[in-house]
């Protein structure tokens, strides 16, 4: 029999970024809250301090930052005739593991959606006409609206400390910012980084074709700063040493150096590492939870933590799971479109061209995960689908980081991959690439789903969570597009070489390569209980105690990197459960 | 100093020398030199690898990235020492990886690893059968064949004409990944011998501290590479 904890007011499962947030918000309410993390606990000191970080094979190669496979993984599938066969080994998206989950080992690229991609079904039938959504192609509108989300975005910039600039503050548009995002109520909290060579030829190219380039939005500080929780962060000095490690100099945006510390300090808080959260406890009518049941496994034994409200903030794919094994919904079945649990799964449709200058020297090492200059100029925003034939868009980027040599050797095509063509290629060209990035939009469809798999089960003999995931045409046709477009601009920086990469008509999903770790819906928000998992508050239609935060909210992937949506998302749910539910526990919507 | 391919000159003599890198012409800060020099390749006794597979290690990773050219060889930055190291470590044993059944190793490789061996058993195995199809074409088994020979040998490999068992597949695929991480990794590892690989290309290791850098356009960095232990070269 399972031992018991003591009661808390709110249990929260997952201490990364959302968890972090429900945890420094519900606490300033006096609330009794215990945090249950699956992971080690981590902090800036002594876990990322310099030298041990900087550590390719052991981060960036080992993954040692990463949640291993085999404490939980996914089965994957393309479609629904295949067999789903575990994701082995990490490839294609890196979940974080720990105390601060992937918040400590992301890039740091921290955006707002497009009022557009918020409200894409209406803005699509305005412009162009229902008849132009494919078929099979789950196209929503999320039940907000940037209008309501804008002081939670501009809350969480605050808060994680983001470097940027403007181009859109209260309707006026300011030069050298973004022109085609929506409006903000502030500048950023802190001016950009500075701007490395690579991203400044691309700027120059960017202007002589008439595109409007600006500074990528970085959660990576470009000064002293004190964030309205005190927490204090130091300005980068471009290390290189971003994604798949932790800051060692408190400059990288992550629950760490924004939230933790602080958190920590409060006395009716506390958190419990290595302690598995195995399944969501609903009482006998099924309408609320009474706590949940977790794996402590210091003590090796099953516990049952009773709690009045639950916050599911683990990783997007580890909720999802949480809430198929909990009965927190019905599971989504494609082929009737009942069921909403496992809805909505997206990704990110990326490309890039890379080009090489022998006689330039980029130092790639130099760099940070947000670097560089970004245009907006095919973006969801600016393309007319109906012409064009797809729905959706991309953001390009161009800045030097990870250049670190195992990962990043980029070499022109027809180099060998081995022998003494491969170790001259290497000392002639590590140092004189760059590249420029397309970041684009992924759409929902039937066809990408989760539920349960069959056949695989994890230590504690739960099934695995199967994925089943495709590219569609949809935005395998906007991934060409922007091949058509962005192979020009690169060519007029006149290239010794130039190649591209960009998926195309009849791809296959691939789990080897790292792609990105951008995994989205499957417990979406919905206007109403027959479509999404949770209501516009992150609330599950299930139980009213239960809020379920994180990308799995995405009705649809945006063109845009996912954690300014994720922290706006968080801090307007825990701004409900303060200022509306804790006085009345209720749906409620 | 070139080799002449085809003679066992340069490839023997390292190995033979324990002192190998500091005759080999490159230039070596003193903090190098005064160090003590690591038990040769030929003396090494290997954590994981048998002596055959030492000498299969030993001969491969010697084309993937040979000596002559510019730039260390695999050999001259010990990289077979860090194969051996992490074969006998957690990545040899696939500690981190879900490697419940059922196995589907005939799966298409999109799918990722699907064989139920880990990487130092497809190691153990993929050696042998590997040889076996060396003795079978070239009448020898792939240490002791020429160089060409050898590269032709591991272009069959690669390109997955030489009929390996399913279970072992993706064997030149990471024998061919681990030959550049022990290139490149930290030397901690056992390889990228007193950072030869990050001078080679101008890698600067484990600086990370460029806070002047990012305006300097088109300026090559001038500073040599630190490793994690704070050796310099």
């Amino acid at each position: 029999m399972a031992r018991q904890e003591k009661k808390k007011d709110v249990v929260i499962v997952g201490l990364g970024w959302t968890g972090s947030i429900a945890g420094i918000e519900l606490c300033r309410e006096g609330l009794e809250i215990v945090a249950l993390e699956r992971g080690h606990d981590q902090s800036t000191v002594p876990n990322f301090e310099y030298p041990q970080q900087i550590d390719e094979l052991k981060y960036g190669v080992r993954l040692k930052m990463m949640q291993k496979p085999s404490q939980q993984t996914v089965t994957v599938r393309r479609n629904d005739g295949e067999t789903a066969l575990p994701y082995r080994s990490l490839g294609s998206f890196l979940p974080g593991n720990g105390v601060g989950g992937a918040g400590t080992h992301w890039n740091g690229l921290n955006w707002r959606p497009q009022p557009e991609e918020l409200r894409l079904r209406s803005y699509v039938a305005e412009n162009w006409g229902e008849e132009i959504i494919p078929e099979g192609m789950n196209l929503g509108d999320y039940p907000v609206s940037y209008d309501e989300m804008e002081p939670f975005f501009t809350h969480f910039e605050k808060v994680a400390g983001i470097s940027g600039k403007a181009g859109n503050v209260n309707g006026e548009i300011r030069e050298g910012g973004n022109p085609f995002e929506g409006w903000r109520s502030e500048d950023y909290p802190m001016p950009p980084t500075a701007t490395t060579y690579d991203s400044s030829k691309f700027q120059e190219a960017c202007l002589a074709a008439g595109y409007h380039p600006f500074p990528a939005p970085a959660g990576i500080a470009s000064t002293a700063y004190t964030n309205p929780y005190g927490m204090q962060m130091g300005p980068c000095n471009f290390c290189g040493f971003c994604e798949r490690y932790g800051c060692y100099q408190y400059s990288k945006s992550s629950p760490q150096t924004a939230i933790l510390d602080a958190l920590k300090m409060q006395p009716n808080f506390s958190y419990r590492t290595e302690s598995e959260v195995l399944r969501v406890e609903l009482a006998e009518d099924g309408k609320t939870a009474t706590g949940v049941t977790y794996w402590d496994h210091k003590a090796g034994e099953e516990v049952f933590q009773p709690a009045d409200i639950v916050i599911l903030s683990s990783y997007q794919l580890n909720n999802v799971h949480l809430m198929l094994l909990s009965g927190l919904g019905e599971a989504y079945n494609p082929l009737t479109g009942m069921g909403t649990l496992g809805k909505n799964y997206a990704y990110q449709m990326n490309g890039g061209v890379s080009m090489f200058f022998k006689d330039e020297n980029f130092n790639p090492f130099v760099g940070h995960g947000a670097n560089g200059m970004c245009i907006d100029d095919f973006s969801v925003n600016q393309n007319d689908f109906g012409a064009l034939g797809f729905i959706g868009g991309s953001y390009w980027r161009s800045g030097t980081f990870n250049g670190q040599p195992i990962r990043n050797m980029p070499l022109p095509k027809g180099t060998a991959s081995w022998g003494a063509g491969w170790k001259e290629g290497i000392g002639e060209w590590y140092g004189h690439a760059m590249s420029i990035g397309s970041h684009g939009s992924h759409m929902s469809y039937a066809n990408n789903h989760l539920d349960l798999d069959p056949t695989y089960k994890d230590k504690h003999g739960r099934p695995l969570m199967r994925m089943t995931f495709n590219w569609q045409d949809n935005d395998l046709r906007m991934n060409q597009y922007m091949k058509s477009q962005m192979e020009p601009l690169a060519a007029s920086m006149n290239p010794d070489v130039m190649q591209s990469g960009f998926k195309g008509i009849g791809a296959q999903y691939d789990v080897r390569p790292y792609q990105t770790t951008h995994n989205t819906g499957g417990h979406i928000m919905s206007a109403n209980p027959t479509e999404g998992a949770v209501n516009k508050f992150s609330q599950t239609w299930k139980a009213h105690n239960v809020f379920a935060m994180g990308a799995g909210n995405f009705v649809q992937n945006t063109q845009y990197n996912p954690t300014g949506l994720v922290g706006g998302l968080a801090y307007h749910t825990v701004h409900a459960i303060r200022t509306q539910y804790l006085s009345n526990p209720r749906p409620l919507v | 100093m070139t080799d002449i391919p085809g003679l066992p000159s340069r490839r023997s003599f390292l190995k033979a020398s324990a002192a190998g890198m500091a005759l080999s012409g490159l230039a070596l800060p003193a903090a190098a030199q005064t160090k003590p020099a690591p038990v040769s390749l030929d003396d090494y006794s290997p954590e994981y690898l048998t002596a055959d597979e030492w000498a299969f290690v030993m001969a491969a990773t010697a084309r993937l990235i040979p000596s002559e050219g510019d730039g260390p060889g695999a050999l001259e930055a010990r990289v077979p020492v860090f194969i051996d190291l992490q074969l006998a470590g957690d990545y040899g044993t696939a500690d981190d990886w879900y490697m419940e059944g059922p196995h589907d190793a005939n799966a298409e490789p999109a799918r990722g690893w699907q064989t139920p061996l880990n990487p130092a058993q497809v190691y153990r195995q993929g050696i042998p059968a590997f040889n076996a199809w060396c003795e079978e074409t070239y009448q020898a088994e792939f240490a002791a064949l020429e160089p060409a020979q050898q590269d032709e040998a591991l272009t069959a490999l690669q390109k997955g004409e030489v009929g390996l068992p399913a279970e072992v597949r993706d064997f030149f695929t990471i024998l061919l990944a681990n030959t550049k991480e022990g290139y490149f990794a930290d030397p901690q590892y056992g390889g990228n011998f007193e950072m030869q690989s990050w001078v080679y290309i101008g890698f600067p290791g484990a600086r990370a501290a460029f806070r002047e850098w990012p305006t300097r356009h088109n300026v090559k960095y001038p500073l040599g590479p630190v490793s994690i232990s704070g050796e310099r070269a």
